[in-house]
């Protein structure tokens, strides 16, 4: 009885902890971000509760950063990114769960290669297609907008996770249709498609967290700060407010306010652990 | 059954994924290589071969050699603590104890949030009179220059890179213990196992398939580190947290140095692609199984 209490205690102390320490970063731009201008923010020791607790800092970055112009940005590019992605992966992975066809397993396995290579090492040459293709923002907003959407636009983990899930429903179903007359894209749309919706709602989710937060490819692609996505548009707090940390910790605050209320609606998904480690970009 | 599926069907099907993974996968792919046998340092616009010519010149370079090293030593930092710290969070979140849910939001909350953020949070950590430095005061050690000396530089991206992957292959280890038999616990329990004994001797070996899992991608993905490093060092101080990709990305698009960027480029491809087959062959194989 003791040994499980300890037990216990000793699993809550740790994870109390490690739970402090992943929220503390957040915590001290939160306390930073609140402190009044009069306050030192440099103190020893330092303090967390302000002293003068104030918005200003807030509303001084709301008024000289456009959030709501780079959440825009941001909620189109992963919104887009997140159809194309569904879209893209559910068709193709159809006839590789289903067909038999010439070249199968041969496309397949190109398909997987694909895993293996970083965009990392091949990102500049898809910077001078991307640039060839007339996709970059000096076209355009449109351009700008697709030349960040298409690059990651299908991706080898959806149309495998959306193969595994094809396969695991019985094929009597997609015969039965047949017979009654449906095309095998009606199959595909209306009968495929809505019984796997939960691996779609999880290809969805982890692809749109994915886009959300990509940070190398918009700082290469974009020139243009009207088409600036959150994370580029955070990282130009700091060259915009050089030493104003006050301003730099508001504005970080402000730019995670959406994902973290997308990630708290949707935390069953995050933490069930059935999609973990299906996909990583 | 066999003309249930017309034969040109598959193919139409295929088309749109094919069509974009070819523009932007395949065709980078050969790309990459065929740029890094051009010199583009006579007219950037006409590029002449030059066979392994802008090889040679990587490996002469000093500063190669250093990015080279800076990146297995940010490995070296990273992995085996993000194989370990998650596996310890994920046994003690799998007890049954009270406020499971809310430990797993919390610990996992960095995963979601923009490396951005996250590496600014911690430079404001780090600054010269930051909190940082004032716990460190309470030591009586002097304020160290986390991000600006050249012999914590690393270290301290390397804590960022932690901090921000300890969610995410904690819900991989969570998903692995679910799979271990509880009667081999129980087992264990009556042979009078201590709980660290019984985690040695039931959990590890039954979830190592998963601890070699976490290894290859934690490798793969810190060899493949950016953003940190861009936001809060930009590589520096003197080179000091100069990566792979920050390299490449310094080549390709600050200094316009398409050859020494390519043959960079081939460098990592191929370094990843032996971690990738290592983990295809040993542990996914049959993930992928066709």
């Amino acid at each position: 009885m003791i040994r499980k209490f300890l037990n216990g205690l000793t699993a809550h102390s740790f994870l109390i902890f490690i739970s402090f320490l992943s929220i503390f970063p957040f915590l001290w731009l939160i306390s930073t971000a609140l402190k009044g201008a009069e306050e030192n923010i440099f103190m020893y020791p330092p303090y967390f509760i302000p002293k003068n607790f104030t918005l200003d800092n807030f509303i001084g970055v709301w008024h000289q950063i456009p959030f709501l112009l780079y959440f825009l940005n941001s909620f189109i590019v992963a919104a887009f990114t997140v159809i194309l992605n569904l879209i893209f992966s559910s068709l193709a992975a159809y006839p590789l769960a289903r067909m038999n066809f010439k070249g199968k397993n041969f496309i397949f396995t190109l398909i997987l290669i694909t895993i293996m290579i970083p965009f990392q090492a091949i990102m500049l040459p898809v910077y001078l297609i991307v640039l060839k293709l007339h996709l970059v923002d000096s076209y355009g907003i449109t351009a700008g907008y697709l030349g960040l959407i298409l690059p990651f636009a299908v991706n080898a983990f959806g149309i495998f996770l959306m193969r595994q899930a094809f396969l695991t429903l019985p094929k009597e179903l997609e015969e039965a249709a047949f017979i009654d007359g449906c095309s095998i894209f009606t199959i595909w749309l209306k009968i495929l498609l809505p019984l796997t919706s939960p691996t779609l709602a999880v290809l969805a989710i982890f692809t749109f967290i994915g886009s959300w937060g990509e940070f190398l490819w918009p700082s290469i692609v974009l020139t243009n700060k009207t088409l600036y996505t959150l994370p580029v548009g955070v990282n130009d707090l700091q060259g915009m407010f050089s030493a104003n940390w006050r301003f730099i910790a508001a504005g970080s605050i402000i730019s995670i306010i959406p994902i973290i209320i997308f990630f708290l609606c949707m935390q069953k998904y995050f933490i069930s652990g059935s999609a973990e480690g299906s996909i990583k970009g | 059954m066999n003309n249930f599926y017309k034969k040109h069907i598959p193919y139409l099907f295929l088309i749109p994924a094919i069509v974009l993974l070819l523009i932007f996968f395949f065709i980078p792919f050969f790309q990459t290589i065929i740029l890094s046998l051009k010199d583009y340092s006579q007219d950037i616009y006409n590029p002449v071969f030059c066979g392994l010519k802008n090889y040679k010149i990587l490996l002469h370079s000093k500063e190669f050699y250093t990015v080279l090293f800076n990146t297995f030593f940010f490995l070296i930092l990273a992995v085996p603590v993000l194989t370990v710290v998650p596996l310890l969070v994920a046994i003690f979140i799998n007890q049954k104890i009270k406020g499971i849910t809310l430990y797993k939001i919390l610990i996992y909350l960095p995963v979601v949030v923009s490396i951005v953020v996250v590496a600014i949070a911690f430079k404001w950590i780090y600054a010269q009179e930051g909190i940082l430095n004032y716990f460190i005061s309470l030591t009586g050690i002097k304020p160290i220059g986390w991000l600006t000396d050249t012999h914590f530089a690393m270290l301290s991206v390397a804590i960022v890179t932690i901090y921000k992957g300890i969610g995410y292959y904690m819900m991989i280890y969570l998903s692995a213990l679910l799979g271990v038999p509880k009667d081999l616990y129980e087992a264990a329990e009556t042979d009078g196992a201590g709980n660290f004994q019984k985690h040695l001797n039931v959990t590890i070996p039954h979830i190592m398939p998963t601890i070699a899992l976490v290894v290859t991608i934690s490798s793969i993905s810190a060899l493949k580190v950016f953003a940190e490093i861009y936001v809060m060092t930009k590589g520096g101080p003197l080179n000091s947290t100069k990566t792979m990709v920050y390299y490449i990305y310094e080549r390709a698009f600050e200094n316009l140095d398409l050859s020494a960027a390519s043959a960079a480029s081939c460098v990592l491809l191929v370094v990843i692609l032996i971690f990738s087959l290592i983990n295809i062959t040993f542990f996914e194989n049959k993930r992928y199984k066709l």
